[in-house]
Parts: C-alpha cells; structure tokens; sequence
C-alpha cells in the first residue's frame, strides 16, 4: 500500500462526555434489568389500574425469570432491591446530566436534530431499504446519524429511558405522597410497573439491534470510536 | 468474528457477569454502599414531600374485590388462639417505653377514641397492589396521650406472630410517619372487624411505605431512642433476617 485514501482517515467521532456515558450506561442498564428481573419474579404478574393482586385479573402471567438472567442469580428480592434502587439513581442523574450536556453542547441540535429533507418519505423509505439491504453508509455520510439512527436514539434518550426513571418512582409509595400526579399520570401504579416491564424490554430490543449493527457494521472500529474516540472513515465502495 | 450468538454462550456470558456482581455485593464495602442507597431514597424523598404530605386516597368504587392478606395469615400461638377465642376481650395493647403515662388500651376503649377512615392503596415489596378502606385510630393521639420524652426517637411495634424459633414479628417508624395523619392503629378493613388474615385484632398503618412496615395483630408499642438494642438491630423483622431496607418508602 502507497498511500492511504483519504476516506479511511481516523477522526474522532465520540466526545468524551458520550463515551463515559455510553459505558456507564451499560454497565447501569445491565444492573437495572438483571436485579428488575429479579424484583419482579416476586410477583411475576402484571395489571392495569390502581391495584392489583393475585385474586384480581392480570394482562400477563409469566414463569419465573430463570437464575441465569437475574441478579443476584438467586431469589432475593431484598438483594435485587439493593442493586436496582442503588444503581437507579446514578442511571437517572447521569442522563440528567447527559440530557444537559447534549444541549448546551449543542451535540442534540447538530448531530440528533432531523433536517427537513431527511422527513421526505423518500428519504425515509431509502433508508429502511438501507438498513434492510445492511448497506452502510461510507466516506463523510458515516460520520452522521442517518435518519433511523437519529430516531431511535432520541426515542430511547428522551422517550423510554425518562419513562422507565417516572414509572419507577411511580411504583414508590413515598413519591406517590410527594407528587401524586406522577403516579395519576402512569395510569396507578400496577399500571406504572406493567409501563415499566415493557419500556425495559424495549432498552432490550433497542441493545440487541444496537449490537447487531455494531458487529456488521465493523465491531473492531465501532468499538474503538466508543473508547478512544477515533473511528476510522469506511472507504467509498467503487 | 461469529455474529451467531448461540444460547449457551449467551447464558454463560450472562451467568459469569451476574456471578461476578454476586461476588461483588459479598465484598463488605460493596454491600454497605449498596445498603446506602436506603439513605440517599429517605433523604430525597423527605426533602421533596411535605412533612405531613398525604398518600393518595381512592374513591369507595375504586376499592379491590378483594383485599390480599399477605405474610402471617394466622399467628396460631396458643396466646393468640385464646385471645381470639373470646373475641379478642381480653386482649391489651400496651403503650410503654420512653412515655411519661404508660398506658394500657381494650379493643372497646379504642373504639370509644377517635377515628379516621381511609381508602389507600397497599403497596406490597413484591410488587402488588390492594386498595382497602381502613379505620382506626390515630397513633398520634395516643403518643400525645401518654406523653413522648425527649429522648424518643422511634416507634416499635411488637406483634403477636410468631415467624419460627421465638422470633416475633416486629416493626418500627421514626416520629415522622409515627405523627402523620395518616397514620393509624386499624380494627375495620372494608367496614368490617380486620379479619386474621388482615391482623386482627389491631394493625398499624403507614401509608407513604410499603406493605411489611404495617405490622399486623399489634400487641405492644414502645418508645425508644434507639433501634440498635431491639431484635437483630435493624429495626424489623424482615430489616434484620432478609436484608430489607428500613424505610420502605420506595
């Protein structure tokens, strides 16, 4: 090789403020699910409305989760409840924090923001059809969300991840005396904690199709960017 | 790199990281900083809620089917068989400890004192729900009856169940929830006599935390300054032998 193209420069794609993030995410959401899965194999039934118990009508029955997804990997809603009530906190300031960081560091308005023609329906359709075919994108267009991109992560940091923190204190009797519209707002509270269950079954989703295009998309690279910052730029396909 | 992530590569991955946390949380340091977090949910939810801040009341159509009894569903003792035999007569609560008037009440005496009703909603730890339509009598009243001392920091609740091995049942409140309005002795759920299954003849309502600090068939109440000399030290019985947080308010 003489010299290299131009396109696979590296630049630096992740800021610093979203690695952290990103990393403690993880390692918070893998708490939050484990330990929630273990919270709710204590009564492993959800419903609809203000109450709710075993002699009243549940929209799901499920099987107990099994040892190997929950934490700690035994029956023990007193420690589940530690590690979740614990690392809920951290997870619900961080984004706080995120959120903020996002804003005024314009991070949101220049990378997340839709531009109109991006709405365009053709526009749109091309992109599922992108997706679909797993064409990514190369060159300077790698370095932009494109329009999928940009919707599930604002979905997920601005719609379910803030659901997940308010069905949660919605479910504390303590912040159902504080602010009581909160938990009006969920609908009750055995409506807040079915709310809860999908929303956290939807980070799931939204992880495993993360990862999925992570690793089609170039783990070694992508995992990079995440960590030091610098991603390499996918040569043009001629 | 393979992208087929089968079954049991995924539950070995996910069981060597769940063992790993479990390890973790044996690690003394790591268990008291997760215990800690009952601090940081006291503190935030005290700061954000009034001192006498209400939980949310229902209306009568809103009330469960059904009101689940949970825990004891009858102590079973022969003290408490022969209490319950002639309707609860010569049952006594007894209100002591660091008190100026001790005090020793009938089930008739507190029906004779007043009383407030509420519809609330039974928050349990598992995670389910029961609305109730609860009536008793205030506990404030009766702590400004006997007289609290300076000194009295808490509430405990001494009950008639025994949970195996001498092992009473037993729960306790901090004077904030102790003089809510809210808080109540209860004898009728639903407008009837509480029921064994409910705590017959006399339970303890706290409305703003969860199902296992409303301890059931109430035998004795007891001001003290400290939790630390009382049961295994944590200020409960599922406190001291599940690890369960203190305040329950979330």
């Amino acid at each position: 090789m003489d010299s290299e193209p131009p396109e696979s420069r590296l630049v630096l794609r992740h800021r610093l403020a979203t690695r952290l993030w990103h990393w403690l995410n993880a390692l918070l959401l893998y708490v939050l699910f484990t330990s929630g899965l273990g919270i709710f194999n204590a009564h492993p039934r959800l419903y609809w409305g203000h109450y709710g118990a075993n002699f009243d009508t549940p929209w799901l029955t499920l099987e107990r989760f099994g040892s190997w997804v929950t934490l700690p990997a035994h029956y023990s809603l007193a420690m589940s409840r530690h590690w979740h009530l614990a690392a809920a906190p951290i997870f619900a300031f961080a984004l706080l924090i995120y959120m903020a960081w996002s804003v005024i560091s314009r991070h949101l308005s220049r990378n997340l923001s839709f531009r109109r023609e991006e709405l365009a329906p053709r526009h749109l359709w091309e992109d599922i059809c992108d997706h679909a075919r797993l064409r990514f994108p190369t060159g300077e267009t790698a370095l932009r969300y494109n329009v999928l991109q940009k919707a599930s992560y604002v979905g997920i940091l601005f719609v379910v991840l803030p659901l997940l923190i308010f069905t949660g204190l919605s479910m504390s009797p303590g912040m159902n005396a504080a602010w009581p519209w909160l938990t009006e707002l969920s609908g009750g509270r055995q409506s807040a904690r079915s709310i809860h269950f999908i929303a956290a079954f939807t980070i799931v989703a939204f992880v495993l199709v993360h990862v999925l295009m992570v690793l089609l998309a170039g783990a070694a690279n992508e995992l990079r960017s995440m960590i030091t910052g610098r991603y390499r730029l996918p040569e043009a396909r001629s | 790199m393979s992208l087929i992530l089968d079954r049991r590569t995924l539950v070995l991955g996910m069981g060597a990281t769940l063992a790993g946390c479990d390890r973790l949380a044996r690690h003394d340091s790591v268990r008291e900083a997760l215990f800690s977090a009952e601090n940081f949910h006291k503190w935030a939810q005290r700061s954000l809620m009034a001192r006498d801040a209400l939980a949310q009341e229902f209306r009568p159509d809103q009330i469960s089917p059904f009101f689940r009894p949970n825990g004891t569903a009858n102590p079973n003792t022969p003290g408490y068989k022969a209490l319950w035999r002639h309707g609860f007569a010569d049952w006594r609560l007894k209100v002591g400890g660091l008190v100026d008037r001790p005090l020793s009440l009938s089930l008739a005496q507190l029906h004779h004192l007043p009383h407030r009703e509420q519809i609330t909603r039974h928050d349990c730890v598992e995670g389910w729900s029961a609305i109730g339509k609860w009536r008793g009598v205030p506990l404030k009243l009766i702590l400004d009856g006997v007289g609290l001392r300076s000194d009295a920091r808490y509430i405990v609740f001494r009950c008639a169940d025994d949970m195996g091995g001498g092992r009473p049942y037993y729960e306790s409140i901090d004077l904030v929830d102790a003089f809510h309005p809210q808080t109540i002795l209860a004898f009728a759920l639903n407008d009837q006599p509480l029921r064994v299954a409910n705590g017959a003849p006399l339970r303890l309502r706290v409305e703003r935390q969860l199902g296992y600090k409303h301890a059931k068939y109430l035998m004795e109440i007891e001001a003290v300054a400290s939790l630390k000399e009382i049961g295994g030290g944590k200020g409960g019985f599922w406190e001291d032998h599940a690890g369960y947080d203190w305040y329950a308010g979330i």
